[in-house]
């Protein structure tokens, strides 16, 4: 085995600076992306950020890397599409809650039970930010917003929950007011054979007066911490993702190895498709015109 | 020339498609041209197929208009389309099972009654799809085709069944034939056969053998008629030619993984008919936003909505047209034949890689579906494949990588991922030449009003690559056939068939629909007599698209809506009535009032119905004058009632049983 040759934070800066509000969580999410990206030693063009539409899904603009910025809950089809082009690269879905929770839950769901080889890490911020304050799939039942002014009537999706029924075989959540912890965990994600979902606890300094850093600071503690618990046992990953209140588990819920999308694919044992020769060869054309006369 | 039409019908799962694909390889093999057209008759109880196999002694460009043999698999199709056969043709059947009314024929039509059971007798047990192969070997006789030829076909057919398959399948067609050869003689059909070997292709497999030679290396799909074929034939060959084929969740996922694709380096396609297409709109103008190349294919049905899913139409023109919010380039491809899908694949690609944008491929399921036999050439190995500008290092110690550089030619060379030294982000937000945003704190309006310039300003190059219309057929017609599309071969015969009838026509055919070469078509159309848009869709959307282009309105218009194909006669006879003055009259013809009364009597009565003689009735107790359709049992013929259908309207007003109506 190789070995890793760490890249300095630096690597990864990136052409503007974030745009984002004072204080607001993804900051840490944002750093602890570039972190866990130099700790597995990727070099800026082996790695592709693709997000969506949002505040947090601004990400892939803000560091050195190969990015999309994609339509609103479509970033994981489209890192799936990149994926299989070329499975060489390291993609990494970065967006909010809305994006993959709401509009784009119905990708999540299928990326996860194909386990395509992608780390998903989500920004949950409980709101919607970038449209100035609606409900979210994540806002907790009875919070006021803009556009729930006699509270939520809904309750939230329990995306760690989702996630382990769904297929997911790395299922983690973060605090982006710890990016050691949450780099850690990315890290975990992006080297994990499989579909990894992070989830990140990232507060909305703005428009989310409910769910703040105090609010998660006097709330998380980390499973790593916790004496017995075992990350290869799904049913205690079930039964711990439904931990909320007083105390909220934050950390590796689930891992375990199973075959990977790609695996699949005849023709992606042959090494990336994009390098592939473009054409078919001459006598597997002429089978396919044989077959028709 | 010398041709037959052969049409076979009969019930879903009767078999007769393969029946007609080794008609049809039989003729193709022995150097004839074929166009095959398989309609699904809703006129017809119990779901029913008629399949249309017309043969030719020269390359056939529609199914024509004439019936001369048919194969009846059941009693349905010897009812509904025994008095269509021509003179000097016959009717196949099954006379074990089926009864042929010889009053429904037209004079020197021949009737062929086939006792399959007594003809298969001498070899044992045989399962009940074998009629077919009966009548297929008595239909060789008659036709005059190659017994030997037909063997051959179902011998590779049959291949991956064993030899003893094969053995009986050759030994049950021989039956058919001689006994054939014994009780019958020939239609008289006498063929020149050159054994030329032309490959016999539907529309969308054209499509997707044209995509793997261009070097297509991913095709995403979600299931949906009629561009479902696409999927089935990449995914039975994807090992072979090592593509990626994947059915996503919903064509939200097919089109964005497949930009995805398209991005990471790779020639990537999706299908989809127009149901799909509307959810994939949003993602078209991401592509041409990001600038990554994508190839779409939109195969049209009936619509609106779910509309007529297995019947064809041109109505999803404003869908493609206005497909996504906000002005991006992008390029719309309309194939009129099949050898023109394989080679629009080929094109597509090359456009869309290099020029970085979405092209989109509009066929219909007539196109997609049917089959037909094309040249050899048609379909060539060395198709050009040209990937536009790539950059494959960047030093960054020079400055950072411009993906979307401002250029004179509006396409600024590409990188893809894994590019040493030119990471970038493509972004669906606006962006400058970096592609950093330019919608949030760096909001900068001549940026981009110049970045908005240098994308459009592709579709410039893109215009003086295409080929400009041409006009085919005498400059001085009296009148000239304008079309886009799937009706190319129909309306090249319609206006043969004019000619005969001393109807000078021209034909101007529109295969790039966007950019349009507005200048080249308007000079065209303005030395023109008399214009008629012809087109499969209610509202004439091509017709006021040439108008918003070049200011010009057709003279009159062709269209059909009906789920069915237009036929060459379909377009003689209008053509005739405009140049005549005639007004199009929609009344319900006696024909369609026997089909409405079909449609009634699958949806409210019973099998022993049948419509028998129709009788127009000016004014009957409603506001409009009267189709009454008696309907008699089929195995007495006594009357048991009457259908009564509004003329104008087509309102099935009432069912009288013939106790009431007495």
């Amino acid at each position: 085995m190789a070995t890793v040759i760490e890249l300095p934070i630096e690597t990864y800066a990136g052409p503007v600076d974030p745009d984002w509000c004072p204080g607001c969580g993804d900051f840490g999410v944002l750093k602890a992306v570039k972190m866990a990206a130099g700790r597995l030693g990727i070099q800026p063009k082996d790695l592709v950020i693709v997000s969506g539409i949002g505040c947090s899904s601004n990400l892939p603009g803000f560091i050195h890397a190969y990015g999309v910025h994609s339509l609103h809950g479509r970033a994981v089809a489209v890192a799936e599409g990149i994926k299989l082009a070329n499975h060489a690269l390291h993609v990494v879905v970065t967006g909010g809650d809305g994006d993959g929770y709401g509009i784009g839950v119905g990708h999540f769901i299928h990326a996860m039970r194909r386990n395509i080889d992608i780390t998903y890490v989500v920004m949950n911020n409980q709101i919607y930010g970038l449209t100035t304050g609606q409900a979210s799939p994540t806002t907790m039942k009875e919070v006021r917003t803009k556009s729930t002014p006699r509270g939520n009537p809904e309750p939230p999706i329990n995306p760690i929950a989702l996630a382990l029924v769904s297929g997911a075989t790395y299922v983690a959540r973060g605090f982006s007011g710890d990016p050691d912890h949450l780099a850690q965990l990315i890290a975990g994600g992006i080297a994990h054979r499989g579909f990894a979902l992070i989830d990140v606890f990232s507060p909305c300094v703005t428009y989310n007066k409910v769910n703040t850093y105090p609010w998660f600071k006097q709330r998380v503690y980390k499973l790593e911490e916790e004496a017995g618990y075992d990350p290869s046992d799904v049913m205690a990953a079930l039964h711990k993702s439904f931990e909320w209140g007083d105390r909220i588990p934050i950390g590796l819920f689930y891992r375990d190895e199973h075959p990977i999308y790609e695996d699949s694919e005849p023709a992606l044992r042959r090494g990336p498709l994009v390098r592939h020769p473009l054409r078919p060869e001459r006598a597997v054309f002429e089978e396919l015109i044989e077959e028709l006369m | 020339m010398r041709e037959v039409t052969v049409g076979i019908g009969g019930a879903a799962g009767d078999g007769l498609d393969k029946t007609g694909d080794t008609l049809a390889k039989t003729a193709a093999r022995l150097g004839l041209y074929v166009y095959a057209y398989n309609s699904y008759q809703s006129v017809i109880r119990g779901g029913h197929i008629w399949l249309r196999v017309r043969i030719g002694e020269r390359k056939l460009t529609s199914h024509g208009d004439h019936l001369n043999v048919l194969i009846a698999l059941n009693q349905d199709s010897i009812e509904r389309h025994a008095r269509e056969v021509e003179s000097g043709g016959a009717v196949l059947y099954n006379s074990d099972r089926l009864k042929l009314d010889p009053t429904l024929l037209r004079d020197h039509v021949l009737p062929v009654p086939l006792p399959v059971s007594a003809i298969t007798k001498p070899l044992g047990k045989v399962p009940p799809v074998m009629q077919n192969t009966v009548a297929l070997g008595a239909l060789l006789f008659l036709i005059g085709l190659d017994f030997e030829t037909a063997a051959g076909v179902l011998t590779d057919t049959f291949k991956h069944k064993g030899q003893a398959v094969i053995d009986q399948n050759v030994a049950i067609l021989r039956a058919g034939y001689e006994y054939a050869k014994e009780h019958f003689v020939p239609l008289g059909y006498r063929w020149t056969f050159t054994h030329v070997r032309r490959p016999f292709i539907t529309g969308n497999e054209a499509f997707a053998i044209g995509a793997v030679t261009a070097g297509c290396k991913f095709y995403s799909a979600y299931p949906m008629t009629p561009a479902s074929s696409i999927l089935h034939w990449m995914a039975a060959h994807a090992d072979r030619c090592g593509i990626v084929v994947k059915q996503c969740e919903d064509e939200l996922a097919v089109v964005n993984m497949a930009i995805g694709a398209g991005y990471a380096g790779v020639r990537a396609m999706c299908g989809t008919s127009g149901g799909g297409f509307a959810l994939m709109t949003e993602a078209i103008g991401q592509a041409g936003m990001i600038e990554a190349p994508v190839v779409v294919i939109e195969v049209q049905r009936g619509g609106p909505s779910t509309g007529l899913p297995t019947k064809t139409e041109q109505g999803d023109l404003n869908q493609v047209f206005g497909a996504s919010q906000g002005d991006y380039p992008r390029v719309i491809i309309a194939p009129g034949d099949v050898a023109e899908c394989f080679s629009a694949v080929v094109t597509a690609f090359n456009l869309a890689e290099k020029y970085q944008l979405p092209v989109i491929i509009m066929s219909d399921l007539l196109l997609s579906e049917h089959p037909e036999t094309i040249e050899p050439e048609d379909l060539r190995y060395d198709v050009p494949i040209e990937r536009g500008e790539l950059v494959t290092e960047w030093d960054e110690s020079k400055g950072r990588y411009k993906r979307y550089a401002f250029t004179r030619s509006g396409v600024s060379p590409r990188a893809l991922p894994g590019t040493e030294g030119a990471m970038h982000t493509a972004a669906t937000d606006d962006h400058d030449e970096e592609g950093i945003l330019i919608s949030d704190v760096f909001t900068s309006p001549p940026v981009r009003r110049k970045i908005h310039e240098k994308r459009m300003r592709k579709l410039e190059a893109v215009l003086r690559e295409l080929p400009p219309p041409v006009l085919e057929g005498p400059e001085d017609a009296e009148v000239t056939l304008i079309g886009w599309g799937s009706t190319k071969g129909v309306i090249r015969e319609a206006v043969e068939k004019l000619a005969e009838e001393g109807i000078r026509a021209n034909h101007l055919h529109i295969t790039y629909l966007f950019p349009f070469h507005a200048r080249e078509v308007a000079e065209i159309l303005r030395r023109c007599r008399k214009t008629i848009c012809v087109e499969a869709n209610y509202s004439g959307q091509f017709a006021r698209y040439l108008r918003a282009e070049t200011g010009i309105s057709v003279d009159a218009h062709i269209r059909k809506y009906d789920g069915e194909p237009f036929e060459p006669r379909y377009i003689v006879e209008r053509v005739k009535a405009i140049l005549d003055g005639r007004p199009l009259s929609l009344e319900v013809t006696e024909e369609e009032a026997r089909e409405i009364a079909y449609h009634y009597i699958r949806t409210h009565l019973d099998e022993d119905a049948r419509p028998g003689r129709i009788s127009r009735l000016e004014r009957d107790g409603f506001e409009e004058p009267i189709w009454n359709v008696e309907i008699v049992s089929r195995e007495t013929g006594r009357k048991r009632g009457r259908v009564l259908i509004g003329i104008e309207t087509g309102s099935t007003y009432r069912w009288e049983p013939e106790e009431a109506a007495s």
